[in-house]
């Protein structure tokens, strides 16, 4: 193998889990550390800076980062990422000091964005700090998106959103509500420099079966949930339907509980192992007492009399290949659920009804636009795309991801730049070595288990729609979680030419990483390693030939715990640790020096 | 040394043993001796040697006596016997032990200083009763513990890490051993674990006294230019003779090795040594050949490495004696102590 080059920011981001699972590439290790250390501002600073939410993603964030976090290797649960960074949004001091501020004049440039969710908030974010004259237009009377209308007030509490929110168009943004865009060609006729679109998947699948259209107490998810968001449905039948398995599905569910429902079904068409729900959305429903019921396929609404009775399903019985996959099913029997209402919520789709299709705009066989996933501009110059709008539906932490990327285009699209040269990433490297056996970091491996969120008693959470059912971490679990982060962003840096070949490190090493062997290719090398490489996905550092046999140093990054054993056993220094700061670039990276405005996260 | 211990996380694919233990169950606390010693990669291999071997714990004990490298039997196999003896007296502590407890595995960890100088005259008795032991000697030619004064393993013309060169002739333990009639000698260094953990898998299986002498450099006072017991000289002159696989006795011989390159040897435990001759000159199985062999490549500035000889034909210490199969500790209390009477008609055979 050709030796490693970590001069590169790819290699240590990617040793990185969480934060290179993170769309919007969040310092994971760097917040927690500040929270470790009791600056819960500086945390949130840190988290704002890339995630922009960190209050409302801190309770419902897809959490892609912990799937990926090392600890899940290494022992069964990952570090409760995102727990940590409520933590962090709860105990924050007043931050509206650090906050970024609208410069006092306009830079001259108009840009139009179309929703108030968290796409296009974060391209306000973004842009206004800069001196664009930036304009909000939505269609509801009120922000926030789907984050408002379709997550229940007992997971997000609308005092979150107003607050985050709040920070955005407090920079002189111009937010006009109740102001829905019929035509985007009307609007570029408008005298704006650029238009973003962040406007969502706002339309709920149907489910087309006999008896659809028989009764009113059939209901699509979403606009079942934004109905009872803003008061328009305050109550529900004893005994309710849910359709569907994904995380709103979930939020359907819970959501009848609070509104008159006594036993609520979630109806699943395949086994549990093809949910589309979180894992712990479905553990929190379950708390609740939902029952999930699986292998059922809608075939018919039973209505007697003009009034929804029931719903009739086909049994389905699957087979399951060896590499996962499954059948398309055999049906075994039908079975009819009795039911008062039925809430679809089984998907949702793109819809721009209000984009006339000549004027330059292409779209698929879904109705998506065709956007570019690195500019996120699409066929027609200066109009933006971002969040579930662009590529259908994903996150929220996606959509704020586009929102950056879309400010960088933006940004350099008017200043007249090309888009398409997108501005690199940088990488800092310090060590940590503070004494002969001091580290700046908390290196020692705790051993403590994930902590569990405390939730409000089950008797309780149900008396009032808007009782946020999680509590968030005691301060005993907060300290504890922290300690259990692996550090993962305090590298090992390895110089081969202090190398004496002790093979110190590789004796004290606990998870047995680390290797000196003669190069080889890389299959064939990861079988001859102090222990087995057998997780392809993560990477073999290869040094360059040491210099008394000519061999390498192999360091297999897949369970490394960053216990910095290593570097303190080392007799000549060949080892460090060191902590990489991966630059992520923003819009706002583009200004010149003497224009870029206070740093808005602390930390180095 | 460390502040924080060595993490009690592993990996999760470690092999296991036939115990079904992990590597990581032979260990001892963590080390105090300088970062980069090489007795640390010493007490990896031990540990390493006695895991594959799957020896159990509570039947091995860890004698020593004083030194760098009598530290480091509590860095191993924290659930074994241990005793730390007087400086130089690990040989007759070990006696003693093993008299009364022939069953067991006795590794005694030394130094240069601990077996060549204040111990040597228990270290070449304990050779000629060809006591039934793994004796290792971490061999860095220097008194590290009192700041790494040349100690009598010291090469002529070594320098110091300062002052004047060493003049006086080092004791070779290999070929000290081999005159005084030791039926397992290997040497080997502790930066080539492959080469010595195997050398340690057979000095432990062996019946009778085996000496693993292991260039261990001071990575503090003797790992500089112009030593001769550094980690960059030792690799420059290291020269492998004879490097072993160990076939316990319950495992199939699979590889296949070419017969004029390789000879088994059959232990007394069924087990097989397969001796993979590097060198075609050396004749392992005579004293004279391999005392001759060994002399002129010192001579020539080399370091002789490997298994450098073995006689499985001569008896140990129980049976020069004549010595109950049974170990002592395990006989009834009137047939260890058969009373003044017995004891009589024995003095009577004399009189």
């Amino acid at each position: 193998m050709k030796p490693t080059d970590t001069s590169r920011p790819e290699y240590f981001h990617k040793v990185v889990d969480c934060q290179w699972g993170c769309p919007a590439h969040t310092d994971v290790p760097a917040y927690i550390r500040m929270i470790a250390q009791g600056d819960f501002s500086g945390a949130y600073m840190e988290n704002r800076k890339s995630n922009v939410f960190p209050g409302i993603l801190g309770r419902v964030c897809d959490r892609p980062c912990e799937p990926a976090c090392r600890r899940g290797r290494v022992e069964d649960s990952p570090v409760a990422i995102c727990r940590l960074k409520r933590v962090a949004a709860d105990h924050r001091d007043d931050i509206s000091g650090r906050l970024p501020r609208a410069p006092d004049s306009s830079n001259g440039k108009k840009v139009a964005l179309i929703g108030a969710g968290c796409a296009s908030l974060t391209v306000a974010n973004d842009l206004a700090p800069l001196g664009y004259e930036v304009t909000i237009f939505e269609a509801l009377q009120t922000t926030g998106g789907l984050m408002r209308t379709n997550i229940p007030q007992f997971r997000l509490p609308p005092k979150v959103l107003d607050e985050e929110i709040g920070y955005i168009l407090d920079m002189n943004v111009d937010l006009k509500l109740n102001h829905p865009i019929e035509s985007l060609r009307g609007l570029l006729e408008e005298n704006f420099d650029a238009v973003f679109v962040g406007t969502g998947a706002p339309h709920g699948k149907n489910l087309e079966i006999p008896g659809r259209y028989d009764s009113d107490r059939i209901h699509i998810g979403i606009e079942w949930l934004e109905s009872v968001a803003f008061g328009h449905i305050k109550e529900v039948g004893e005994k309710v339907l849910i359709i569907g398995v994904g995380n709103t599905a979930m939020d359907c569910c819970r959501t009848s509980l609070r509104i008159g429902a006594k036993a609520v079904k979630v109806m699943a068409r395949k086994p549990r192992e093809f949910f589309k729900a979180s894992d712990w959305e479905l553990e929190d429903a379950e708390e609740e007492n939902i029952e999930i019921l699986v292998n059922h396929s809608p075939k018919e609404f039973v209505i007697e009399d003009g009034k929804l009775v029931g719903m009739k399903f086909e049994l389905m019985e699957y087979k399951i290949d060896e590499n996962g996959g499954i059948d398309r099913g055999t049906v075994t029997g039908e079975k009819i659920i009795l039911c008062d209402d039925v809430v679809l919520a089984i998907g949702q789709d793109n819809a721009f009804p209000w984009i006339e299709r000549d004027i330059g705009i292409e779209f698929d066989d879904w109705d998506c636009p065709i956007v570019d996933d690195s500019t996120m501009m699409c066929g027609h110059d200066g109009v933006f795309f971002g969040g579930d709008s662009a590529f259908g539906p994903k996150n929220i932490i996606w959509a704020v991801e586009h929102g950056h990327q879309a400010a960088i285009s933006i940004h350099r699209y008017c200043q007249g730049e090309s888009i398409a040269d997108r501005p690199p990433y940088g990488l800092n490297l310090a060590s940590q070595k503070m004494g002969m056996h001091e580290w700046s970091f908390s290196n020692y491996y705790d051993d403590a288990s994930r902590g569990l969120m405390p939730h409000v008693d089950l008797k309780e959470r149900f008396k009032k729609i808007d009782i946020e059912v999680e509590l968030g971490f005691t301060a005993e679990q907060a300290v504890q979680e922290v300690e259990r982060c692996l550090n993962c962003d305090i590298q090992t840096a390895f110089s081969a030419d202090l190398c004496i070949e002790c093979d110190a490190c590789i004796d004290v090493c606990p998870v047995k990483c680390l290797t000196i062997t003669a190069n080889g290719e890389e299959d064939e090398l990861r079988t001859r390693l102090s222990a087995p490489a057998e997780n392809h996905d993560q990477a073999l550092y290869v040094s360059t030939e040491l210099p008394h046999t000519g061999r390498v140093m192999i360091k297999d990054e897949d369970i490394c715990v960053h216990c910095s054993l290593c570097a303190e056993r080392c007799p000549t220094g060949a080892w460090d640790m060191q902590k990489s700061r991966i630059l992520v670039p923003y819009a706002k990276d583009e200004l010149p020096d003497d224009q870029v405005l206070p740093a808005t996260g602390s930390g180095s | 040394m460390s502040y924080i211990a060595k993490p009690k996380v592993s990996h999760p694919g470690m092999p296991k043993n036939k115990l079904g233990l992990t590597s990581r169950d032979y260990e001892g606390t963590v080390s105090t001796l300088c970062a980069g010693c090489g007795h640390d990669s010493v007490t990896a291999a031990i540990i390493q040697a006695v895991f594959e071997l799957g020896i159990e714990p509570h039947m091995l004990a860890k004698m020593s006596g004083i030194g760098c490298s009598s530290k480091t039997p509590a860095y191993f196999v924290s659930q074994a016997h241990g005793f730390n003896s007087v400086h130089g007296r690990m040989p007759s502590v070990t006696t003693g032990a093993n008299a009364a407890n022939r069953d067991m595995k006795y590794i005694g960890v030394s130094g240069d200083g601990d077996s060549l100088s204040i111990g040597v005259g228990q270290f070449v008795h304990a050779i000629r009763r060809n006591l039934n032991m793994c004796y290792v000697i971490e061999n860095n030619g220097v008194y590290g513990l009192t700041k790494g004064q040349f100690s009598a393993s010291a090469d002529i013309g070594s320098l110091p890490k300062k002052g004047l060169p060493n003049t006086q002739e080092p004791i070779d333990p290999a070929s000290t051993a081999l005159s005084l009639g030791a039926t397992y000698i290997a040497r080997s260094f502790s930066g080539d674990k492959e080469q010595l953990v195997p050398l340690l898998k057979g000095a432990l299986m062996h019946r009778g006294f085996a000496l693993v002498d292991i260039v261990s450099p001071c990575v503090t006072f003797n790992d500089h230019e112009g030593s001769t017991k550094s980690y960059a000289h030792t690799r420059q002159f290291y020269h492998h003779v004879a490097d072993i696989d160990y076939i316990p006795p319950t495992e199939e011989i699979k590889a296949s090795y070419d017969l004029g390159e390789a000879m088994p040897i059959k232990l007394h435990d069924g087990s097989t040594i397969i001796l993979r001759k590097v060198d075609k000159e050396y004749d392992l199985t005579s004293r004279a050949s391999a005392f001759k062999f060994l002399r002129e490549r010192f001579n020539a500035g080399e370091i002789t490495t490997g298994l450098l000889y073995l006689d499985e034909s001569r008896v140990e210490m129980h049976e020069l004696l004549g010595n109950v199969d049974t170990p002592l500790s395990q006989l009834p209390l009137e047939d260890l102590i058969p009373g003044a009477e017995e004891l009589k008609k024995l003095q009577a055979r004399y009189r």
